[in-house]
């Protein structure tokens, strides 16, 4: 009797499988994109603009000083709880004259933020943030009523209609320099 | 007596190689989509903060960087760990910015593309908004007003 011989492995859909990995990873792996808030910095004046004569009750005034504390419209707020900011100034936006402290119409609110030299990148960014957060929930919330869609799915003319309603307005005052 | 007698030699058979190359060739290609191509090697640590509204950056040819951090600690002992900013591959001052979009804005050839350029701030998140508000002011003389603050977004905060 002679000794079996192992049969020769079919390496001919050794390819296959290498093409699938390699399909399976061009797939799941992504290209590191850099993402961030996108923001248009105001246009450059030589002498600042006298403040506008805006009506108290429409400007959500945001500060942070340089020891990363924040006033929101005069109450201070933890930069812990900064989350608050983007309620306070959702119910500020909405409020279409109920209330005689908030604003009088989406159209005419308008946000203001001061910082100071010395206050921290990141609580700048994380108000920032909370700011353009508040905005867009109101987006989403305002499609969702209208077109019965996410804010994502409209088209450009549909969402140019939500903006115009609901304009997102922040001013940023020169910062101070109170804190050097 | 065996009817089905095998011929040739014993013993276990050659592992073929001929997929080898379709495992290297995968590999490469791996590695050419993951790999990042990084035209300036950065000289400030950065750690970006964290944000939830951020947008993806479209079109990379149209992004310039700038980068806000302290030095590394290869180059603490010659200039100290006071946050600087870098543009392309070297250390500068706010005022060089003018000169170095410029240089930027030559590089984009379609000159309509110029408009839609976007300035791209890495920016370390213990940095102080002063030497951000210099970066700004100077932006905003030449007239280059879109930013982007980069940031990752790591969940509710």
């Amino acid at each position: 009797m002679s000794k079996r011989d192992i049969p020769e492995i079919n390496a001919g859909s050794m390819a296959d499988i290498a093409f699938l990995l390699l399909i399976f990873f061009l797939v799941t792996t992504t290209i590191q994109t850099d993402s961030g808030l996108r923001v248009l910095l105001p246009p450059y004046v030589e002498v600042p603009p006298p403040p506008e004569k805006k009506n108290k009750r429409n400007v959500f005034a945001v500060q942070i000083n340089g020891s990363n504390q924040l006033l929101v419209r005069g109450r201070p707020v933890a930069l812990s709880d900064i989350r608050e900011i983007r309620t306070q100034l959702k119910t500020f936006i909405m409020n279409n004259g109920k209330d005689p402290n908030a604003s009088d119409s989406p159209k005419l609110a308008v946000v203001s933020l001061l910082n100071d030299n010395g206050t921290s990148y990141e609580a700048y960014v994380g108000v920032y943030n909370q700011l353009k957060a508040a905005y867009s929930e109101l987006w989403e919330e305002s499609a969702q009523r209208k077109y019965g869609r996410s804010y994502e799915d409209l088209d450009r003319k549909e969402r140019k209609t939500i903006r115009d309603e609901i304009p997102l307005v922040i001013s940023e005052a020169e910062p101070t320099s109170l804190s050097t | 007596m065996s009817k089905f007698k095998k011929k040739g030699k014993k013993g276990a058979p050659a592992i073929t190689t001929a997929s080898l190359p379709d495992i290297v060739f995968m590999l490469l290609f791996f590695f050419m989509v993951v790999t990042k191509m990084r035209d300036s090697e950065i000289m400030v640590k950065i750690q970006v903060p964290n944000a939830s509204e951020i947008q993806k950056l479209e079109k990379k040819s149209l992004v310039t960087h700038i980068y806000i951090g302290s030095p590394v600690d290869k180059y603490v002992p010659q200039l100290g760990s006071a946050p600087r900013i870098q543009l392309n591959d070297q250390f500068a001052e706010a005022t060089q910015i003018p000169l170095f979009i410029a240089n930027e804005k030559t590089k984009v050839v379609r000159a309509k593309d110029r408009d839609k350029m976007t300035c791209a701030m890495r920016v370390d998140k213990g940095v102080k908004m002063g030497i951000v508000t210099d970066v700004k002011t100077e932006l905003r003389k030449i007239d280059f007003r879109k930013v982007s603050y980069l940031a990752t977004d790591l969940g509710d905060q």
